[in-house]
């Protein structure tokens, strides 16, 4: 298989080892099969899809594209990072439940990180400007339409 | 209380919310794709790159050598049928001796890590012949066939009336639908692991359970209850995962090495390991008299089936007797071949057979209105077909067939306002690229309507079974019923809350060995059959639960309800909760739902082969750029028969879903072939609608007409948004640029290098809709 | 260790040194799609995202000096956006928000696909291309870089670190076609440069070629027809000519994107609105649209 190599990679704070990988293996990779992160999910491995959507060192990239072993030294959040409040939702999450933003669910990782990154940096976008940042994020199942009402309502949430 | 109440808002005709929401949310979800097992190997197939070609040798000995690889297979060591099919088992687990479509299984490797696997499957030396693929369905079906069965999968006639009826107008046009693909989210993936019994236990995302187990325990020479599936989480499915894909490939691989085996394909392998929607070719004349009454519809629709049976048997089945849509029709000659070629297999998606005669039948509709200068709208309203008329089947339509009205509400609705002049330049056609002249944008009207048929017919026992207990005031209901992302288990959650009056209702795992099929996610039939088996078993158990508390307290069973999570009685002199009245004692009971029988069609294509119906109206606005042929679809407004809302969210849902399905048909999705071969397996070549290229959806109305004979009076509601949906989007480009654009879907050059740049008069345009600005 | 995490440039070069076969990796948007189909095998790989040469941007005189590690995201924000609207305009239309945090100018020129975004951009502002070697820089012109679809005149161990663009250059505009709105490979698409003070038109067409193709008679053509001073439109008669020229330019392939007459027809189309644009006015900078995205 080639060499083998061995690394550290911070994932959501914490430090975590990775041992006798394949230098080609992909940060998605790594994250779903060695550190028991299977959240971001592969639906494309081309970056076509943003299922597999994560941030690192606070931008939105698609950990499919990433070399593993070159993220030593980022911080890299993924959707399992996310998570707060009593029940374990953020308010993105929870307005995704809340409003049928979720079917099939396996693109509903990636657009619960893609619009973390938009609202983190644009608290209040018009519906086009949401359209626009997740265009990366292809849903079969909903037509967007509930998607796109999680996102204002979490939006309206924010505003109080 | 209140907590009690609040947890019961999820009854049948409430939003309830999605009991598997929260964990996919969180990424915790288990899909097929993440299952894992200890010292698990991984799976990998070898796939012909020829789309027809004899095998001379296969050679695995050099993959064999690879560390790390701990088995490599082939049709030589299948155990024991080596095909499988739905309908009948015409489709190699494994290619021997020749291959007829380019990505059919020819070997497949376990090792221990995907990379090495996927570089032992390219160690496989294949000597392959290429021979002369047979990719023009229209030839194939005279040509030598390529398959021991013949090329011609299933023909199907439908005739009625008088064949030789003329009517006073007559239009006629030949139209196209490309291949379209499922493109589910979740790749096909599955966990395989060996039992100590010589069985095992197979983890997958599917759409049916026990048709899977049936093909595979065929095919690994098991008795039935050795071959045991789990359902693993389903990353969408729309038909993609009817037929079997890599089940008995891994299943061998796992009692092959004795280790668990999972494999994922990519989305490459997906693209080619499923089956895609039918390609068709469908010619059509339309007589009418002057006043716009249907005399006779005549159709002719070739639908390319690709290397294998599949399930082309009932799409030509939907695609005749449907060929003329919801309109009343007395004299018919329709004829639909389905067609074996060296293409890749076609099979079910979403809309089933209907999609495609609803593109060519509402073209016609639109090409008879301008004939007879008549307005579109008008021209259907006068053709509906009303409960109690029959289908060119013979079938009389008993159910409810609210067509005029989702025609009526859906045209009347608004039109949005503002136009190509004021739209924001990102929403202009071409969006973010900024190929847009406002100058050169015309906007378009169109409109469609569709009928589908609902659940399996055609003389097949379509029933679900279910099971539900009732422990402690809490509710266990077992279903196989496969949750695919359309929300059964939040119906069924709904279907107990209300039946029982529990507010807490858990979903056993579904599985083959816990309870008895409940058919397959598709057809629109889940809600209806797999609903109704779920309610039939709350109803059986909430009648032992009334007899228990009639016993106890002496006062007759009849006089009991449920209310409000408590059991009372009519005189009020009972009213206990729900876990109390049952005293303690376990209450489970088993049933089976059917729906009313269907009869086979006939040879002239008569018979009542269905069991009900649903219809759907679609509006769309669209604005194109008329040198460029880019198209950007504004808006859709629907109508839906939909029986009865069971769950609002849920249902808005699956119309801008399936919706969004269709705009890909209309505007961009095909797999494109070249000789058999398929040249854009990826997501960067085959696209599908983002964010930006899918329109508002409006909702005119949800028709709501209990259905007779539908347990809760619902009509299945994933179909018919996909299908008109196609038609009305193609009718606006038509309303824009007056082309005639007979394909779907409509590529730029359709439009660019038709000479639309001379620009369209509306007065031309075949589909005569008032424009709006 | 078989990756390498430079910080500098030299650090970059002492890598590769002791892996002579390693790949150069900047954003890794296209390197990964060949690693993740294995397509690709690298024995050896040197990240480049953390080398500090690389990073940032900054103005030289009446350039822009752009590292080949800026993102297509950094493209857009208002201030860059506003020197270089072209490129802010192409790399708007560059894949998702994702890829567009990820992939570098950089690493779309050393890709060197016939349909990268920014290239007919970079063809069209006459941009000089710097490259290093542990030996030494050198600056070529992206005709001199890419020779080829996938196909660069990079010497083993040479890396990318610098793109040359004259800052504000006249009326820059970039249009891209293709099939869906958003997250869509160009089926064709062109940079067009009408430089006021140099009195000429630049027109570079991509996605219809082996590589970016500069459509010289067309802007010889238009340059010496239009009334520079007046800034007046051209002619219908000049425009129409002008398109068949940019046409003719063109040598389109059918594929499974899209067919060869069609590339060849839109490219007409977007070379006429550009320079319609150029007059019309419609020549908002591109960070005005852009803002939000910073």
């Amino acid at each position: 298989m080639g060499e083998l190599i061995d690394y550290q990679l911070r994932v959501n704070g914490r430090e975590r080892d990775v041992a006798e990988a394949w230098l080609g293996e992909s940060l998605l990779y790594v994250l779903r099969e060695r550190l028991g992160l299977p959240g971001s999910k592969n639906a494309c491995e081309q970056g076509e899809c943003g299922s597999c959507s994560v941030l690192m060192d606070g931008k939105l990239v698609c950990s499919c594209m990433v070399l593993a072993a070159s993220a030593v030294g980022s911080d890299i959040v993924t959707v399992e990072g996310l998570g707060d409040g009593d029940d374990g939702l953020s308010d993105i999450q929870a307005a995704f439940v809340a409003e049928g933003g979720v079917q099939c669910g396996f693109c509903t990782p990636g657009f619960v990180v893609s619009v973390h990154d938009l609202l983190e940096h644009n608290p209040d976008p018009t519906e086009l400007e949401v359209r626009e940042a997740v265009s990366g994020n292809l849903c079969r199942c909903t037509g967007y339409g509930r998607i796109l009402a999680a996102v204002k309502a979490a939006q309206e949430t924010r505003r109080g | 209380m209140s907590t009690v109440l609040d947890k019961l808002r999820g009854r049948l005709g409430q939003s309830a919310p999605r009991p598997d929401g929260v964990p996919k949310v969180r990424g915790q979800f288990a899909f097929s794709s993440d299952m894992f097992a200890e010292g698990m190997l991984w799976g990998h197939m070898l796939r012909s790159p020829h789309p027809a070609a004899a095998i001379r040798s296969i050679d695995v000995s050099q993959a064999l050598l690879i560390p790390g690889v701990r088995a490599v297979i082939t049709s030589d060591d299948v155990p024991g049928r080596k095909t499988y099919g739905l309908d009948y088992p015409d489709q190699p687990v494994f290619a021997w001796d020749v291959v007829r479509f380019m990505g059919e299984p020819v070997a497949a490797v376990a090792a221990d890590h995907p990379d090495t696997a996927r570089r032992a499957a390219a160690a496989i030396v294949v000597d392959y012949a290429p021979t002369e693929p047979m990719t023009d369905p229209a030839a194939a079906v005279d040509a030598a066939p390529i398959h021991p069965l013949g090329n011609v999968l299933h023909r199907q006639w439908v005739r009625c009336g008088d064949p030789e009826a003329v009517g006073a107008v007559v239009v006629e046009g030949r139209y196209e639908t490309a291949m379209q693909d499922q493109a589910q989210m979740g790749p096909e993936s599955g966990l395989a692991i060996p039992g100590e019994d010589g069985g095992v236990d197979l983890y997958i995302a599917t759409q049916w359970l026990h048709i899977d187990q049936e093909q595979m325990a065929a095919c690994l020479a098991l008795p039935l209850e050795k071959v045991r599936l789990h359902l693993a989480g389903v990353g969408g499915a729309f038909g993609a995962r009817e037929d079997l894909s890599m089940q008995v490939q891994i299943c061998m691989l796992a009692l092959r090495t004795g280790r668990p085996v999972k494999m994922v394909y990519s989305r490459e392998e997906s693209f080619l390991g499923h089956v895609h929607r039918h390609p068709a070719v469908m010619w059509y004349r339309h007589h009418a008299d002057r006043d716009g009454r249907l005399v006779k519809v005549e159709a002719r629709i070739i639908l390319d089936g690709g290397a294998y049976l599949s399930t082309s048997t009932a799409v030509t089945m939907n695609a005749s007797c449907m060929a003329p849509g919801p309109y009343l029709v007395h004299n018919a000659v329709v004829e639909a071949v389905a067609v074996r070629t060296n293409n890749p297999p076609c099979g079910a998606m979403r809309g089933f057979g209907s999609v495609q005669a609803c593109f060519a039948h509402e073209a016609q509709m639109d090409k008879l209105a301008a004939a007879l200068g008549m307005d579109p709208v008008e021209l259907r309203l006068r053709n509906v077909l009303k409960q109690g008329d029959s289908l060119i089947t013979g079938q009389v339509l008993r159910g409810t067939a609210p067509v005029a009205d989702v025609i009526r509400t859906c045209a009347a609705a608004p039109l949005p306002t503002g136009g190509p002049q004021t739209a924001a330049e990102l929403e202009l056609p071409g969006g973010a690229g900024r190929t847009a002249e406002r100058t050169r944008v015309r906007r378009g009207v169109g409109f469609a309507v569709s009928v589908k048929n609902l659940m399996y017919g055609g003389g097949f026992d379509d029933y679900s079974s279910a099971r539900c207990r009732l422990e402690d005031g809490v509710a266990t209901i077992t279903c196989a019923a496969v949750e695919v992302g359309q929300g059964f288990v939040t119906l069924a959650q709904q279907i107990a809350r209300e039946v029982l009056g529990v507010a807490d209702v858990i979903l056993a795992p579904p599985g083959t060995a816990d309870i008895g099929s409940a058919g397959s996610t598709s057809a629109s039939r889940q809600t209806w059959m797999s609903g109704g088996a779920v309610q039939k078993a709350c109803f059986a158990v909430r009648e032992r639960l009334f007899s228990c508390t009639a016993t106890k307290y002496g006062v007759s069973a009849e006089t009991l309800a449920i209310l409000d999570g408590r059991v009372v009685s009519l005189d009020g002199q009972i009213d206990i909760p729900v876990f109390e009245a049952a005293g303690g004692e376990v209450l489970e009971e088993t049933v089976e739902f059917h729906h009313e029988p269907t009869a086979e069609l006939d040879q002239n294509g008569q018979g009542d082969a269905f069991v009900s119906f649903a219809f759907a109206a679609h509006r769309a606005v669209v604005d194109v750029d008329l040198d460029l042929g880019l198209v950007r679809v504004v808006d859709i407004t629907t109508s839906q028969d939909v029986g009865r809302v069971l769950n609002p969210v849920q249902l808005v849902g699956q119309l801008e879903g399936g919706i969004a399905q269709g705009v890909g048909l209309a505007v961009m999705e095909e797999i494109v072939l070249d000789h058999g071969r398929v040249r854009n397996p990826s997501f960067t070549d085959y696209v599908i609608p983002t964010a930006l290229d899918m329109p508002p959806v409006h909702i005119a109305a949800l028709i709501e007409e209990p259905e007779p004979g539908s347990p809760m009076g619902a009509k299945g509601a994933g179909e018919p948004p996909m299908i008109s949906s196609v038609a009305a989007v193609v009718a606006a480009i038509r309303n824009a640029t007056g082309l005639e654009l007979p394909r779907a879907p409509v590529r730029p050059q359709d439009i660019a290098l038709a000479g639309a740049s001379r620009g369209p008069t509306l007065a031309s345009s075949p589909n005569n809709v008032e424009v709006s600005q | 260790m078989l990756v390498f995490l430079p910080v500098s440039l030299e650090e970059a070069f002492d890598a590769f040194e002791q892996c002579p076969d390693a790949h150069f990796l900047a954003g890794g948007t296209d390197f990964m799609v060949e690693v993740n189909f294995a397509l690709r095998r690298p024995p050896a790989v040197v990240c480049l995202r953390r080398v500090e040469e690389l990073q940032g941007w900054r103005v030289e005189g009446s350039e822009v000096v752009l590292g080949a590690g800026i993102t297509y995201t950094e493209l857009l924000a208002p201030r860059l956006g506003e020197l270089l609207p072209g490129l802010a305009q192409a790399s708007r239309t560059v894949g998702s928000p994702q890829i567009r945090n990820a992939g570098t100018v950089g690493g779309n020129l050393g890709t060197a696909s016939p349909a990268g975004d920014s290239l007919p951009v970079l063809a069209a502002l006459d941009a000089k291309i710097v490259v290093a070697s542990k030996h030494g820089r050198r600056s070529l012109e992206l005709a001199d870089l890419i020779v080829g679809p996938k196909r660069t005149t990079l010497a083993p161990g040479e890396v990318i670190v610098e793109v040359r663009v004259p800052a504000a250059l006249g009326s820059q505009q970039f249009l891209k076609v293709g099939t869906r709105n958003a997250m869509v490979i160009a089926v064709a698409n062109v940079a067009l440069v009408a430089d006021w003070a140099g009195r000429s038109v630049r027109c570079a067409l991509g996605s219809v070629g082996p590589v970016v193709i500069r459509a010289r008679e067309a802007e010889e053509f238009i340059s010496a027809r239009i009334d520079w001073e007046g800034r007046t439109p051209p002619s219908d008669g000049d425009l129409a000519e002008f398109t068949a020229l940019v046409r003719s330019a063109a040598r389109p392939i059918d594929d499974h994107r899209s067919t060869a007459d069609y590339r060849r027809h839109s490219v007409g189309v977007c070379a006429e609105r550009a320079l319609g644009r150029v007059f019309s006015g419609d020549n908002r900078e591109a960070s005005e649209r852009t803002s939000w995205a910073s």
